[in-house]
Parts: C-alpha cells; sequence; structure tokens
C-alpha cells in the first residue's frame, strides 16, 4: 500500500481532488435545490405540494446511477456535450437534493408553528418568514443530518467512475489496471476515503449528541 | 412515438425483467444475510463487551465510511488476489451483505439505546440474565422502532444493486445498456422503462414499511 502512495500519488491525490470538487458542488446546488422542494412540500397551495412530493418520491426512489447515466448518455445526444464530470455532479445534485429535501422538511416541521404565525401576523409574508424567521431556525437542526448527507455524497461521488468522472475510484481503477496490484491499490483509495468521511462521520456523532 | 412502440417490444421487456429478476435476487439475498450479521454485530456493539465492541464498532464506522462501489472492487477484483475468486453473483452478494450489514448493525445499536433503560432494570431485577433480556425484551421492541430505518436502508440496498453493473452482474441496469447500445433511439424509452421498474420496487417498499408501522405502532 505504502509503496502504491509512493508511487502513484500524482493521479491518487487528483482523484481525491475531483471527488472533493464534484461533492462541494453537488452539495451547494443540492441544498439550494432540497430546501426548495421542502418548501414546496409544506406550502398552503396543494398544487405546490404535488410537485414536491412527486419530486421527492421519484429521485429517491430511483438509483443514483440510472439517473447519472442518463444525464452522461442523453446531454450529448440531445442537447449538449458535457464531460463525465459535470454529468456525474448533475446527477449526484438531483439525486442528493431530493434526500436534502426531506430532511429540511422535517427540519421545517420541527420549528414550532407559533413561529410561522407570528411572523405572518407581523405582516411578513410566506416566503419572507420562511427567509428570515423558519429556515435559519430550521437550518440549526438539520446540521448533523446534513453532515451524514454530506458523507453520503462523498461515498456516492464514486457513481463518477462510471462516467469516466476522472474521481478517485475511476483512477484508483486505473492504477489498479496499471500496476495489477489490486489489493494494495484499493486499500489505498479506501484509505484516502476515510480521510474524509471518518473525521466528518465522527464530528456529526459529536454534533449529534451534543444537540439532543 | 415509434421509438417507443419499437423500444418497448416484447423481447426488449423480457430482457429487462430478467435483469429485475436478478436484481431482487442479489437483493433478496443480501438483506436476508445482513440482516442476521447487521443484527448480531448491532447487539455486539450495544452490549460493551471488553475490546469486542470496541473493535466491532470501529470495523463498523471503517466500513459505513467506505462507497460500496469500492466494496464491490474490492471483492471481485481483490480477493483473487488472495487466492479466492467469487463468481459475480457471489461477489456483488457478498459486496452488499458487508456494506449493508455495518449499516444495519448502527441502526440496530441506535434503536436499542433508545429503548428506556427502565426495560433493562426491570428485567434484570426480575431474575433475567442480560442476554435473555436483550433478545426477549429490548430487540422486539427496538425492531418495532426500527421500521422505518431499516425499510429505507432496504430500499437503497435494491437501488444500490446497480451498482454491481461494474462487475458485468447481469441486472436491469446492465441489460439496459446493452439494449440501448445496439440502437440509440431506445436511450430515452429504455431510461423511463429503468426509472419505473426501480420506482415500483422501491416505492412498494415503502408503502410496505408505512403499512407495517401502522399495524404495529
Amino acid at each position: 500500500m505504502i509503496h502504491i502512495f509512493a508511487t502513484q500519488w500524482p493521479s491518487l491525490l487528483y482523484g481525491l481532488g475531483q471527488t472533493l470538487l464534484c461533492s462541494i458542488i453537488a452539495l451547494f446546488f443540492s441544498l439550494i435545490i432540497g430546501s426548495l422542494f421542502a418548501i414546496f412540500e409544506i406550502m398552503p397551495n396543494k398544487a405546490m405540494r404535488i410537485i414536491g412530493n412527486v419530486y421527492v418520491e421519484v429521485f429517491r426512489n430511483i438509483p443514483l446511477l440510472v439517473i447519472t447515466m442518463f444525464f452522461f448518455v442523453v446531454l450529448p445526444l440531445y442537447v449538449v456535450k458535457v464531460n463525465g464530470f459535470t454529468a456525474g455532479t448533475i446527477g449526484l445534485t438531483i439525486y442528493t437534493s431530493a434526500f436534502i429535501a426531506e430532511t429540511v422538511r422535517a427540519g421545517i416541521q420541527s420549528v414550532d408553528e407559533g413561529q410561522m404565525e407570528g411572523a405572518q401576523s407581523n405582516g411578513l409574508s410566506f416566503w419572507q418568514s420562511m427567509r428570515y424567521i423558519i429556515l435559519p431556525q430550521a437550518f440549526k437542526i438539520v446540521i448533523p443530518p446534513l453532515g451524514n448527507q454530506f458523507i453520503n455524497l462523498v461515498k456516492n461521488s464514486s457513481v463518477l467512475a462510471f462516467v469516466a468522472g476522472f474521481d478517485l475510484m475511476y483512477e484508483g481503477n486505473m492504477v489498479a489496471n496499471d500496476t495489477l496490484q489490486t489489493m494494495s491499490t484499493f486499500f489505498a483509495v479506501g484509505v484516502l476515503y476515510l480521510i474524509i468521511t471518518m473525521p466528518l462521520s465522527y464530528y456529526m456523532r459529536h454534533l449529534e449528541k451534543k444537540l439532543a | 412515438m415509434q421509438n417507443f412502440i419499437d423500444a418497448y417490444s416484447w423481447i426488449n421487456i423480457r430482457y429487462l425483467l430478467q435483469g429485475l429478476w436478478i436484481t431482487v435476487e442479489v437483493s433478496v439475498a443480501s438483506i436476508i444475510f445482513s440482516y442476521i450479521i447487521g443484527t448480531i454485530l448491532g447487539v455486539i456493539r450495544y452490549s460493551e463487551i471488553k475490546y469486542v465492541s470496541a473493535v466491532v464498532g470501529f470495523v463498523i464506522d471503517l466500513i459505513r465510511n467506505l462507497p460500496l462501489l469500492l466494496i464491490i472492487f474490492f471483492t471481485y477484483f481483490g480477493l483473487p488476489n488472495l487466492g479466492f475468486k467469487p463468481a459475480i453473483i457471489e461477489a456483488a452478494i457478498l459486496a452488499m451483505t458487508v456494506f449493508e450489514s455495518m449499516m444495519i448493525a448502527e441502526i440496530v445499536r441506535s434503536g436499542i439505546v433508545a429503548i428506556d433503560p427502565g426495560q433493562m432494570e426491570g428485567a434484570k431485577s426480575n431474575g433475567i440474565t442480560y442476554w435473555q433480556a436483550l433478545r426477549i425484551i429490548l430487540l422486539p421492541q427496538a425492531m418495532k422502532n426500527m421500521i422505518p430505518a431499516l425499510v429505507s436502508q432496504f430500499i437503497s440496498l435494491v437501488k444500490d444493486t446497480s451498482l454491481a453493473t461494474i462487475i458485468v452482474l447481469p441486472e436491469m441496469m446492465y441489460h439496459a445498456q446493452i439494449i440501448y447500445g445496439q440502437n440509440s433511439n431506445y436511450i430515452i424509452p429504455m431510461f423511463i422503462a429503468l426509472a419505473v421498474l426501480y420506482f415500483v420496487v422501491c416505492y412498494a417498499l415503502s408503502l410496505l414499511s408505512r403499512y407495517l408501522e401502522r399495524r404495529l405502532a
């Protein structure tokens, strides 16, 4: 394993960078999209609620690989030429946003209803009270579950290996094919993944305990 | 429109359904194995046996934080290096079982932790041993509360079987790729079919979970 690190570190580190980059981009956009659909799900308007529910249920129940491959195969054919990294990040964003929508919705619903009533009786509109009163409180509650979503996102980003996204898994596979030392290469890749996910997961558990 | 009619010929649909059957086979086998192993590991982690629980806990955290895809690579491409060469379907089931057992172990542990400590104290003061109390009193109660988490884990297991395409497991995703690889007009119809079939299986599972929750609660 040390031998693999010593000789192959440029490609492995490049893969790690791509994995982190795509996870962070996907997290950013899926937070926005997820929060939006979470709000849709609890809006007084019934049509909006249905849109929110359908989005969440559909994308939670379809494999990430299907979503990613869809963008990788269909976008270049009919719309615009994209590389594997972009297609993978779009797929990850959409898949993760459905999970984040569920998390954020649970967070919003755990904020006392009186907050919304109070805000609206003070003359704030629905969106204003969401923006200034409800969401800031909800986000504090959902930080640990969101952290776990980010860990899942980092792990799920290995799906980029299917679409030539040059992420850690893809690079690891390449190195394994080059060196034929599959076992030690995959150990090295595993260590690199754990460097990101393990501390995060312990920190999130610590936060959960603190909040509980 | 003609594309859709052509793409959904019985031959193609049958081919997809054969893939779905492999998906179901791998999922069911992994669910059964990982449920058993996961429960045992979860109880071991909960019960604070000297050294053993700490080691088991660390291994659980380690494997939980790895991508499933990496574990699939391990079992299929790594294990032959150590002199054990599993068949494709065995490698898929093995990888899914290892990964999902750890996920389930964590669910089981937090399920038992959530039970009122008075239950254990009450059981012990009635002369039941620790392990008996765990098996007869704590686990059944914990299982009831764990149903939503367990079922959502099983749903992600079903979805994750698609990752085994990478070791050429002939499941639904792989069969779809073969079909649309022959004719690019079939791409969109095939993805729609995939989405619908996966959705039906997974959504049925989540409806089952809601039903069980209502029945048992």
